[in-house]
């Protein structure tokens, strides 16, 4: 069982290569939200998503005794209960409570990292990540580089949640991950779906390099999976074809494919045969498995919660272009939130709903 | 008088000494130092002010901010500390924010409005005790816990109650919702979701009243802009910068603490080293002060004090007030985590039941006028729910309103025309 240790043998693993170590156990491809061929599991139990990160913690915690887990009420369990159980049973000493500080929480939490601890912190909304935005993209994302590799604070990771949540309003649904991406030397990873989430959480928490790891906060009681109880790993910077096609390629991460989802079903009823990627891992990102998957269907439709202009989707669009110029048979569509701050009643105007994606693949098909 | 004090108030006041204050009663263990481990915060046990004082001992227990109030304590026991009108007006206060409070969850939970909602049962005596000393063009920057400061500062219940609800009429056009309450007319600067985000608003609003005193020469500018905001968020970066930039520009402004012991689900003394909050202002140079929130008279008294001082130009006060929330954090915190007997022991000195009892003890009012206040309160909010109820929503064109300061900075649009006008606009996919 691949459980690297933090610091471990992980040969070859610069900041440039995309391809992490592949530690992981699981052929990484679940064709569906529901099925898994994640192998070698003694049971697995429906979980939802919440519950999944909750276990992905309770096996970091195990398996490595200086890992530690802390943030604003994590120790009743936290606003989600990602958390609940974790304090019993590893004790407060590593996981505690933290004042309300969000800077001051990162920041020592790259401290721990620095002196080769595992750090798990928890912000308890993405949108409260602005005050500690400071500390991970100056300090966080340039540790090791500004050292010389002396030292380094691979070992955090930062958990938010992050997304509309229907009655969130400006200051719980943010989609601050255009931001994180914007500073190399930091990996961005968001989950769809529970199983995905263990997976992909325990990869980032063993992964020698800072990551931030946004939780979509709509999924936590919604979405529901069988996922193996056992410790397995999903691979980062690789993204996944969740559905095949052949007319217009869909990417997407989080949230937002299940409403993706829904607009390719519909979009099939129309005849168009749609493919859909999740991306997972937002940087650094698959750009192989985009292209290859564009150069089959030459058309590209992005979409995401977060404002369009200079999301994320901006940058998956220039990359493509650059390589696909020549094959793409229409403009690179985004559909994504609109550019004002995110509305508390205006919520479901602002959002990329289905039928504006539904509206984009046929405008984009028909081109 | 007023000269003497304020010269002992130029440096920081060792203020309340252990004698003073109204929990060293039985608490001399408070001034030994914490024991070593101190990894879950503070080893001090929080003492609540204790119940047995009668209403003249509660009255001399205030700690007040300078020599000249702590000397009409002494005297004032035969004196009233308020008149029939004031009491009225207190008391009228009080229940209006709590029945909007309550009306608040009724509405909740019947769906009308939704979103996050904070509510402020059991610390009215903060508000009332403090915004009713206001004027009109002082300003006061709350938390997410602000439509009964915004109450208290006057802002009609109805505009309240649509915005809370979601509606064109409210106070913020339907924009803000529960946790951003702004009001222009009233100076009621918001409304902050994030903790401590209001605290340098304040003190610019303070800065900007200071200067247009001093430098623009406009003698009669004499607003002071008060700060609320909780017991966590006196553990955040922001606030102690504030401190230190009121107290060294000596702005017009006074931080309140509503120190209610909670921060969801964290407990004050698990999270703060030294729990006590009030001293934080000596340390940067400005009186602090502890008071008992659950009483609005004595809330009240250091008010005077604090603001007096604020508006004779002398600088900022910190003010901390143990006060309660009878509810969750939320509409949706299911309070489990909180004592019962603690919950027991704020419910028994709740602020309005107090200052009734005050006030017919001292031959105020009757309970007739008391009454027709709570049947007039009840009318009131039936109203604003009504109001809110009947208003409309905003129209969809109002989406892309307000986010610059002219809407066609979204820009022209393919057909020539501004995209902001164009109705499709906010069909697809609005690019700045």
């Amino acid at each position: 069982m691949g459980l690297s240790r933090f610091g471990g043998l992980v040969k070859g693993l610069g900041v440039a290569r995309r391809r992490p170590f592949a530690t992981s156990t699981s052929s990484s491809s679940s064709t569906a939200a529901g099925g898994g061929t994640i192998v070698r599991g003694t049971g697995s139990k429906s979980l939802n998503l919440y519950s999944a990160i909750n276990q992905a913690l309770h096996i970091a915690l195990e398996t490595d005794p200086r890992s530690y887990v802390f943030g604003e009420d994590v120790s009743f369990g936290g606003v989600f209960r990602c958390t609940t159980g974790l304090a019993d049973r590893f004790g407060n000493q590593r996981v505690f409570n933290t004042p309300l500080c969000e800077q001051g929480i990162v920041g020592f939490g790259i401290g721990l990292a620095a002196m080769g601890n595992r750090a798990v912190a928890e912000i308890q909304f993405a949108d409260y990540i602005f005050p500690a935005f400071d500390q991970i993209v100056n300090e966080a994302a340039k540790f090791r580089y500004r050292s010389g590799n002396q030292f380094n604070c691979g070992g955090l990771t930062i958990r938010a949640p992050y997304g509309a949540v229907g009655h969130g309003g400006h200051y719980h649904s943010q989609s601050p991950e255009a931001f994180f991406c914007h500073a190399p030397g930091l990996k961005v990873v968001i989950p769809r779906s529970p199983l995905q989430a263990k997976g992909l959480l325990l990869s980032c928490i063993r992964d020698p390099n800072p990551v931030v790891f946004f939780e979509p906060k709509w999924l936590y009681r919604l979405s529901v999976e069988e996922v193996p109880e056992h410790d397995y790993m999903l691979p980062l910077s690789e993204a996944e074809v969740i559905r095949e096609g052949t007319d217009i390629t869909l990417v997407g991460w989080g949230a937002q494919l299940s409403i993706m989802e829904q607009a390719c079903k519909e979009a099939e009823k129309d005849g168009i045969s749609c493919e859909l990627i999740d991306l997972r891992t937002l940087l650094p990102w698959d750009k192989d498995t985009v292209e290859a998957s564009v150069r089959k269907t030459g058309r590209l439709l992005i979409s995401h919660e977060a404002p369009v202009t200079a999301g994320f989707g901006a940058e998956i669009s220039a990359s493509i272009v650059e390589r696909c110029f020549l094959r793409l048979e229409a403009p690179v569509a985004r559909v994504c939130g609109l550019d004002t701050p995110f509305p508390l009643i205006f919520e479901p105007f602002y959002m990329p709903t289905k039928n504006k994606i539904l509206d984009a693949i046929k405008s984009t098909v028909n081109f | 008088m007023s000269v003497s004090s304020a010269t002992n108030l130029a440096q920081p006041l060792q203020l309340n000494n252990a004698a003073a204050t109204p929990r060293s009663n039985d608490m001399p263990s408070l001034l030994l130092p914490p024991k070593a481990s101190s990894f879950l915060g503070s080893t001090r046990k929080f003492r609540p002010t204790s119940l047995s004082h009668s209403s003249a001992h509660r009255r001399s227990a205030v700690v007040a901010v300078s020599e000249a109030v702590k000397k009409k304590k002494v005297q004032a026991s035969s004196n009233l500390l308020i008149t029939k009108e004031e009491g009225l007006e207190l008391y009228e206060d009080m229940v209006l924010g709590r029945s909007f409070e309550d009306m608040c969850a009724q509405m909740y939970y019947r769906g009308k409005m939704f979103g996050f909602v904070h509510l402020y049962n059991g610390q009215e005596a903060v508000s009332t005790g403090f915004i009713k000393l206001t004027k009109k063009e002082d300003s006061v920057v709350s938390t997410y816990r602000d439509h009964v400061h915004s109450l208290s500062k006057g802002v009609p219940a109805r505009e309240v109650m649509s915005e809370l609800f979601g509606k064109a009429t409210g106070c913020c056009r339907g924009q803000g919702g529960s946790m951003h309450m702004f009001s222009k007319e009233y100076n009621v600067l918001g409304g902050f979701a994030f903790i401590g985000e209001g605290i340098p608003v304040a003190t610019g609003a303070a800065f900007s009243s200071k200067y247009r005193r001093e430098v623009m020469k406009q003698a009669d500018c004499d607003h002071v802009t008060l700060a609320f905001f909780g017991d966590g968020t006196a553990n955040n970066g922001q606030f102690f910068e504030c401190l230190n930039m009121a107290a060294l520009w000596k702005l017009p402004i006074i931080f309140v603490v509503e120190n209610n012991l909670w921060a969801i689900g964290m407990s004050h003394l698990r999270a703060t080293s030294d729990p006590e909050i009030w001293k934080k202002g000596p340390a940067f140079g400005m009186p602090g002060v502890h008071v008992d929130g659950m009483d609005v008279l004595k809330v009240r008294e250091v008010a005077k004090e604090a603001i007096g001082r604020a508006r004779r130009g002398e600088g900022p006060t910190l003010v901390e007030c143990e006060t309660y929330r009878f509810r969750g954090h939320s509409l949706a915190d299911p309070d489990e985590l909180r004592d019962p007997a603690e919950k027991a022991h704020y419910a028994a000195r709740d602020p309005i039941t107090a200052l009734k009892k005050y006030i017919l003890e001292n031959n105020l009012a009757t309970e007739q006028d008391l009454k027709a206040i709570h049947k007039k309160i009840d009318e009131l909010v039936e109203d604003a729910v009504e109001f809110a109820d009947e208003s409309p929503l905003p129209p969809r064109s109002q989406l892309l309103e307000n986010v610059f300061a002219d809407p066609k900075g979204f820009g022209i649009g393919p057909d020539g025309s501004y995209r902001c006008e164009d109705p499709k606009f906010t069909q697809g996919t609005a690019h700045v």
